[in-house]
């Protein structure tokens, strides 16, 4: 393998500024290149105790009964707790969310918790745990939507009933949800069409991944609060979570968030918080429950496997008619895959008059589902761009021309609803097919793909407050937890609107007492919303500095600008201080002056969205069916890169976790609904032996609703990956590989079913 | 409860004396005996390196390592690769390559970049990826780590 170099990799900016789209050195960097970063398994209490959980054996069970004796007798062991010590459940969908967290009647996944133990240590804790007895009466497991939608398959829940189109029904079913989104009518559309492609497509569940095991302390103090440190993607979304499934007003919880390794979506929900909680206020001391890599597998929510049906149909000059999508999605053990997210993005990039998608949510024995990274949009994406790779061949068409050619533009309706404002779908397709990637020659045994993948990028609330050093430096106060650099990237938007330097910026994630309401670190949001509560306010910040300067000077406040960090008389040159002068002035003039933001960002899709696109190539090893990523290139849609490092960086890290979605990772479930392979040796996430550099380009077609157009850029890049090997691999060997992973068994029976 | 045994150890250039149980990891011990809470677990079975250290001069995976077997070692834990507090080039390329997003893993990957450049120090692109093959990340994609490592190798040579 040879190095490659970066292409000059940012195309379209037309805007310059002083730090946006400078790379500095990230705030919190030495402390974690030192190990001095604390996260949540570091965290340390006076009299801490350890938690241990005993987790279901068995997928899909009646519990008859749980006994403690034996576990409370042992020495060292100073609580115990089950699903009996939580809050008694109105409503069903508040039943589920407080069984994920420790089992009712009924166990639906293997790994779900059922009791939990605090001892002097863990390994005390870990014996107790085994000397709970619990008798089950086991069921027969469903494993993926398909089955679980069968008319006579084994039902999880006897009171959950279909809703059907937005009406609830009293049908009994797996099937929690059904529903549709019609844009013109796909059977005039298909009429119309020359060519019709329709293929299935599965896909099997897969994890995050996130290096660090969740953990959570609680200490329940003696005047009835709470308080929780924890590894998580939110600290108030924690704090509500906790509160909800233990029926207390938010106020009397506290979360602080430590630093976070690694989360993807994973580390929204919540599991070991009330857990710790209740612990806590049995043994009046703080504990510590930290989860084992397996309990991670087991008893987290991993993304949901799927069983999705596509059918496009396009006339001989490529222009698409129709496009119809059956999407069914497990949900693990209660309602709420990201189906609904899937059907938004199956057919965003194209602009299509007639579109149908059906959307299925089942319940299966398997852990609930989680977001990860694009929740569902990459399950859509493998699907529907292998289905454009094969009509783009019947069609006779380049794959990239097929999609520019029916590309989504400002102003095209989605099938879900919404029309596109300004979006670089376009944009991004045109940088893939101007790449020297994409007409470079290709060796034996080599294949060349391409797909590209949209994801929506949420706004939601945000708050930030700026307050003045003396020296001229500002401490910048924030809510959202840095999973990936966001304190670079909030303080330099902060630092850009005050037009100071980004070193003068010392950003604080902090707990929820702290700084007002801000929403999970998820659905690329946090550049967009945090920082634009960052922009927002260091304008604040700016107007009372006018307003001090204006009394200093003597002068009427509108007389007075600020230009790049200095405050300046509009008609006296003689009146000029900067950013630095005037923080020195401000406790002798009327005391310090703090900016502040609360504010939200909008909805679903708030920026517009990013497209992301992909060119792969793969070689197949002829003899055992391996693929190997030969070269690998992602073009995104940043609308403003502010940290071009950390932008990359996303663009890397969620290409080659789709890499591994697509080749290898998967949950290999037994019949009895275990999972065989829960540790990181036999869940095979990529090393940095399996892959190349991944070569990025960024896309900068900027978002109309942000203040320096930025896009979230967390997501899209993981939505392509799949699809694009899959064509690769169908370049190198005319096969079309419609399950996921394709992994050399998956590739040789494919070959060997091809030669007959 | 099993007894706990005393072991005498070199930590970071210093003597460290500690007690400890049998069934213990030297992660364990790392981390709440000694309070040394950088090194990290991520699976506790050898499979990720969030907790690789040195140990007379090798990676190991600390978690896999008893802490009676650190008994007249000498090792190094991520607290001891800066120079006081000067910044050891690996950790400095680290930083300025932008190789870390949730930092959970660098501590892992820092011991054994050092280690690698230690042995080979100028390595190819591919023996930088065998020897951190036994360092997971998931954020990163492994490309500025990569580079970060090339980066480091040229400063430590000109050094």
């Amino acid at each position: 393998m040879t190095s490659t170099q970066y292409e000059r990799n940012v195309i379209l900016s037309n805007v310059d500024y002083d730090v946006v789209g400078t790379r500095p050195i990230r705030p919190d960097g030495v402390d974690k290149v030192r190990g001095r970063a604390l996260y949540a398994a570091d965290f340390d209490a006076s009299g801490l105790l350890h938690g241990k959980v005993l987790r279901s054996p068995h997928a899909h069970a009646r519990i008859k009964s749980i006994d403690v004796k034996k576990a409370e007798a042992l020495s060292g062991v100073m609580s115990i707790v089950t699903g009996k010590d939580l809050p008694k459940s109105e409503k069903d969908s508040d039943r589920y969310a407080r069984e994920n967290i420790l089992a009712g009647e009924k166990v639906v996944y293997k790994g779900q918790a059922i009791a939990a133990v605090a001892a002097s240590n863990p390994h005390v804790a870990e014996e107790a745990v085994s000397l709970i007895e619990v008798t089950y009466e086991v069921l027969p497991p469903i494993m993926t939507a398909p089955q679980g939608m069968e008319p006579n398959a084994a039902i999880l829940h006897e009171g959950l009933t279909t809703e059907e189109l937005g009406e609830k029904t009293d049908k009994v079913s797996n099937v929690a949800n059904h529903f549709q989104h019609i844009k013109g009518d796909v059977e005039t559309g298909f009429s119309e069409a020359d060519c019709i492609v329709e293929r299935e497509y599965n896909t099997v569940t897969v994890h995050q991944g996130y290096l660090e095991p969740h953990s959570a302390t609680a200490f329940w103090n003696s005047d009835g609060r709470l308080h929780i440190w924890c590894s998580t993607q939110g600290a108030h979304p924690a704090r509500d979570a906790t509160a909800k499934i233990l029926d207390l007003p938010v106020s009397q919880v506290r979360v602080t968030p430590m630093e976070i390794g690694g989360g993807f979506g994973g580390k929204i929900p919540i599991y070991l918080e009330p857990i710790a909680a209740l612990l806590s206020k049995k043994s009046g001391r703080a504990v510590q429950i930290s989860m084992s890599r397996a309990d991670v597998f087991e008893s987290t929510g991993p993304t949901s496997g799927s069983n999705m049906t596509i059918k496009i149909g396009a006339k001989s000059d490529g222009t698409i008619t129709a496009m119809q999508a059956r999407l069914a999605f497990e949900a693990g053990g209660f309602p709420g895959s990201p189906v609904n997210a899937a059907a938004i993005c199956v057919f965003a990039a194209y602009d299509v008059e007639n579109a149908q998608i059906d959307g299925y949510d089942v319940v299966v024995n398997k852990p609930k589902s989680a977001p990860y990274r694009a929740p569902g949009a990459p399950n859509a994406a493998f699907a529907c761009e292998q289905a454009m790779d094969e009509l783009s061949q019947q069609l006779g068409i380049d794959p990239i021309d097929l999609r520019l050619k029916n590309s989504a533009k400002e102003g095209t309706r989605r099938a879900d609803g919404p029309t596109f404002p300004r979006i670089g779908a376009v944009e991004v397709l045109e940088a893939m097919k101007d790449h020297p990637h994409y007409s470079a020659p290709l060796g034996a045994n080599e294949g060349r793909g391409v797909a590209i993948g949209y994801w929506f990028n949420i706004g939601f609330e945000s708050s930030v407050s700026i307050s003045v050093n003396a020296d001229g430096t500002v401490s910048l106060v924030e809510g959202s937890t840095d999973v990936g650099g966001s304190r670079a990237s909030i303080a330099m938007q902060a630092a850009e609107a005050l037009g100071i330097p980004m070193e003068d910026v010392y950003p604080s994630v902090v707990d929820t007492d702290s700084v007002g309401f801000t929403a999970v670190t998820g659905g690329s949001r946090t550049t967009y919303a945090t920082g634009w509560a960052a922009y927002e306010a260091a304008q604040d910040l700016n107007a009372q500095m006018i307003e001090r300067a204006a009394s200093i000077w003597d002068v009427d406040a509108d007389g007075i600008e600020c230009v790049s960090g200095v405050f300046q008389s509009k008609s006296d040159p003689e009146l000029k201080m900067t950013f630095k002068e005037l923080a020195a002035q401000l406790a002798d003039t009327g005391g310090p002056l703090m900016g502040r933001a609360a504010m939200n960002a909008g909805g679903l899709g708030a920026s517009g969205g990013s497209f992301a696109g992909n060119i792969v190539d793969v070689e197949i090893d002829p003899d055992t069916g391996k693929t190997t990523v030969k070269r690998f290139t992602v073009v995104q849609d940043a609308g403003k890169a502010i940290h071009p490092s950390y932008v990359e960086g996303q663009m890397q890290g969620g290409s080659v976790q789709g890499i591994g979605w697509a080749l290898n990772e998967e949950y290999y479930m037994r019949d009895d609904g275990s999972m065989a392979n829960t540790s990181l040796l036999d869940y095979r996430m990529p090393t940095s032996l399996d892959i190349p550099m991944i070569d990025t380009v960024i896309v900068e077609v900027a978002s109309p609703s942000h203040p320096f157009g930025v896009r979230g850029v967390g997501e899209a890049n993981i939505v392509p990956p799949t699809a694009a090997i899959a064509n690769a691999i169908q370049g190198a060997t005319g096969l079309r590989m419609n399950n996921l992973p394709m992994n050399p068994v998956a590739i040789m029976e494919a070959k060997w079913k091809q030669n007959g | 409860m099993p007894g706990k045994t005393q072991v005498q150890t070199t930590i970071n250039g210093e003597s460290v004396e500690f007690l400890c149980e049998p069934r213990q990891s030297l992660l364990e011990c790392l981390r709440d005996v000694i309070g040394l809470t950088g090194t990290k677990e991520g699976c506790n079975d050898g499979n990720c390196g969030a907790c690789t250290v040195e140990m007379d001069g090798r990676i190991v995976t600390s978690c896999l390592i008893l802490g009676v077997e650190a008994e007249g070692k000498e090792i190094t834990t991520i607290e001891g690769i800066a120079d006081g507090s000067e910044l050891h080039p690996v950790q400095q390329a680290f930083l300025e390559n932008a190789a870390l997003q949730c930092g959970i893993c660098t501590p892992g990957f820092i011991v054994s970049s050092k280690s690698l450049l230690e042995n080979i120090p100028n390595p190819s692109e591919h023996q930088i990826r065998f020897w951190l093959a036994n360092n997971l990340c998931r954020c990163t994609g492994y490309d500025k780590i990569v580079r970060a490592v090339q980066d480091a190798a040229v400063k430590m040579q000109e050094a």
